[in-house]
């Protein structure tokens, strides 16, 4: 089985930026031919070496861009256990949909993802939907407890591949230390949710005047921050690899920027909610713009854009949460924390380049290649390796409509957007996983 | 003027003109309760559902003889005796209330902005008696109509505000409503309690109490909740009541006319001392008087 990806953009940030064809054998990528660099200066003879393949498929990417597939660290399957709100197989298709030829499946299913048998679990229902790559993310505490440690050998070998507590903050700091430090003898990253409970608790949104008008208890940016800078001094003291989840402060940014200024392993992503919407859209009572943490001011958000840009923030992840609508259509106080983001995130990260924040090459590296060297996997458009590869319409005009998800989970804030630029074609390991290609 | 609106759910969303439109009507409707047969037939058939989440005596009474008064048959669900205990939603509940063709469904509810889900869903007009920490209009249309039954304006007047700020429906909707209606308000209470960004509203926060007091030609006080203190929001009452509290010493330099109010209950000897509270200055029960009155004249308002 021979296919050819014909004519497109590939940018494959650092590497290549320029037409180039790409042929795909037995799930492998066999070739990458230079046909003009992105100037349109053609080159020469390249054609010649194509003449030796015969292909069963041909993929016209002309007008795309194709980039190494993309791949979601923070994503909520919520299987095993409330299987109402997502499955692995829907949160598998709306990956697929979204672009993503990876995710991680966070540990805060029913039962945790604390032990090889979960782990195992996770990874069979996976491989029997195919599809997507699914990677499991394990808990540093068993039951997410923040009493004692997981097993992370046994984990790691059953298929784990970083380990957080994430939706709880691990608030013992002798805990977190020890995690770390026993972490980093397998290798696995610590993802930390970064929150002081004590300063959270009861809260519901951002502190600041929007709380104060709706009278909704607020959270302040410290109840972040303050957890941020701990566990950046405890990657100091355990020279782990940390990685700081969701970052929606300003003050966490200037702590992570400093951290990587003095050359610690720390690396750190944020979602598409934090660099697009501010604590506004909470306006109305609107649940669909309750998440934890809490959207955040202008001033925030514009200080994630900058992270983004200069490098602090290394990766866009979606925090993909999905929720039943008996869950969301509720009281504010009393709604479920988090939206789906699997579906339209590459829209909005393109709205970022179309606002000029970040180039491509840098919103391809923070979906892919970034996520990618953090997680310890590879994606690259070279001969030689899988052919997970993403393919992106920058001209796709279109509407978002929640009803169309192929996520069980419909509580998204941007219900409505008109957005330009999606993600068309996904392929994993050489099969096409999801084809949202136009063809006239 | 003609009345659009089809519920009542905060002051932000009311015009001036509107909150004059319902103050002119309370007055009106005030002789009513002073009548021996305190009674018209005006909401003969209408049907007022009281809907309360969370516990009351002073404002649901006050709906329930505001129902009685202008005729209308008024029923009355508690949180504990409605199916929220069964584990209903309240959009299910409010729709099952809503099969049975009610006029006025008036709901307090202790999560912000739960009257402004149901009023979103159901065509049936809604009040608001009180949504979490975020509005009471009921309240702060009852201070509006005593303060200018008493002062008979309310423009320039300065209104201080004092106490726990930032957990105050009552104080939220009274920053709206007072300057909408082009009063001055300065808030004072401990630094814990005043929330970010309030003076948004318009209002400006003083330094002290002293301060808030100082020239105020109306001072309302609010209720200290004793749970507060496991918050560490405040260290005791007895630091709150001398630092913070109403005391005849304290107002002394107050305006020489000043009205002195509270939305009740109060807490005597912490936030507000005997002395004032039953003082010459005091119109915390006209406060009680006028909230059937503009209870009244909304029911009126929104179904007749």
């Amino acid at each position: 089985m021979l296919t050819l990806i014909k004519g497109g953009r590939v940018l494959d940030p650092g590497k290549i930026d320029g037409i180039t064809d790409i042929l795909v054998k037995d799930g492998i990528i066999i070739e990458v031919i230079a046909k003009a660099s992105p100037s349109g200066k053609s080159k020469k003879n390249n054609s010649e070496s194509l003449k030796k393949y015969k292909a069963d498929t041909v993929i016209d990417a002309s007008g795309k861009i194709v980039v190494p597939g993309l791949i979601d660290m923070h994503v909520h399957l919520r299987e095993p256990g409330q299987e109402y709100k997502e499955t692995i197989e829907t949160g598998i298709l709306a990956a697929a949909a979204g672009g993503f030829t990876g995710i991680c499946a966070m540990p805060n299913t029913i039962p945790v993802n604390d032990n090889r048998q979960v782990t195992e679990y996770i990874l069979n229902r996976a491989k029997e939907v195919g599809k997507v790559n699914v990677y499991p993310v394990a808990a540093i505490s068993t039951g997410l407890k923040g009493e004692g440690l997981c097993e992370y050998g046994d984990l790691k070998e059953a298929g784990a591949i970083a380990l957080s507590d994430d939706g709880k903050p691990v608030s013992n700091s002798r805990l977190m230390r020890r995690a770390m430090e026993y972490a980093k003898g397998f290798g696995l990253p610590v993802i930390s949710h970064c929150e002081v409970s004590e300063l959270s608790a009861g809260g519901v949104m951002n502190e600041g005047i929007v709380a104060t008008r709706m009278g909704l208890a607020g959270i302040p940016n410290e109840a972040e921050s303050i957890m941020v800078a701990r566990d950046i001094a405890l990657c100091e003291l355990t020279g782990a690899h940390l990685h700081i989840a969701h970052v929606s402060t300003s003050q966490s940014v200037n702590a992570i920027r400093e951290a990587k200024r003095k050359g610690l392993p720390v690396t750190a992503e944020t979602a598409p909610h934090y660099f697009t919407l501010t604590d506004e859209a909470v306006s109305g009572y609107n649940t669909n713009a309750k998440m934890s943490p809490p959207l955040r001011s202008a001033f925030d958000r514009d200080a994630v854009r900058e992270g983004l840009a200069d490098g602090t923030i290394d990766v866009i992840a979606t925090d993909h949460a999905p929720h039943s609508s008996f869950e969301k259509d509720v009281e504010f106080d009393i709604a479920a924390n988090g939206i789906v983001g699997l579906e339209t995130s590459v829209s909005l990260g393109l709205r970022l380049v179309e606002d000029g924040i970040i180039t491509l090459p840098v919103l391809i590296e923070k979906m892919s290649c970034n996520p990618a060297r953090i997680l310890g996997l590879e994606r690259s458009i070279k001969k030689g390796v899988a052919a997970d590869i993403t393919i992106i319409d920058p001209a796709f005009v279109y509407t978002i409509d929640s009803s169309s998800f192929y996520s069980l989970g419909r509580n998204t804030p941007f219900e409505g957007w008109e957005m330009k630029g999606k993600a068309v074609l996904t392929m994993v390991g050489g099969k096409v996983v999801f084809d949202n290609i136009i063809r006239l | 003027m003609q009345f659009e609106r089809k519920d009542i759910l905060d002051m932000e969303s009311l015009s001036a003109e509107e909150i004059i439109f319902i103050l002119d009507t309370a007055d009106q409707l005030k002789e009513i309760s002073r009548r021996p047969v305190k009674k018209v037939p005006t909401l003969r058939g209408k049907t007022v559902v009281l809907f309360f989440y969370e516990p009351s005596t002073r404002t649901r009474s006050s709906f329930e003889i505001a129902s009685k008064r202008l005729s209308a048959d008024s029923i009355s669900i508690s949180s504990s005796s409605s199916s929220m205990v069964k584990g209903e939603t309240l959009i299910d509940t409010a729709r099952n209330l809503e099969a049975m063709n009610p006029d006025v469904i008036v709901i307090r509810h202790p999560s912000a902005g739960a009257p402004h889900m149901i009023a979103r869903l159901l065509k049936t007009s809604v009040i608001n008696a009180g949504d979490g920490m975020h509005a009471h209009p009921t309240q702060a249309l009852l201070d509006l109509m005593t303060v200018r039954e008493k002062k008979g304006y309310i423009k320039g007047l300065r209104i201080a505000i004092i106490g726990d700020i930032s957990h105050s429906r009552v104080a939220r909707s009274d920053c709206i409503g007072f300057t909408k209606m082009g009063a001055d308000v300065v808030l004072a209470g401990p630094p814990t309690m005043i929330p970010k960004g309030i003076e948004s509203l318009g209002v400006t926060v003083a330094c002290n109490s002293d301060e808030a007091v100082k020239d105020a030609d109306v001072i309302i006080m609010l209720r200290i909740q004793k749970e507060r203190q496991k918050s560490f929001l405040y260290p005791s009452d007895r630091e709150y009541s001398r630092i913070f509290g109403l005391n005849a010493e304290r107002l002394k330099k107050a305006s020489k006319d000043v009205l002195i109010m509270h939305p009740g209950p109060i807490n005597r000897g912490v936030e507000i001392s005997s002395e004032v509270a039953d003082g010459p200055y005091s119109i915390i029960l006209d406060q009680v008087t006028n909230g059937v009155s503009v209870r009244m004249a909304l029911l009126f308002i929104l179904s007749a």
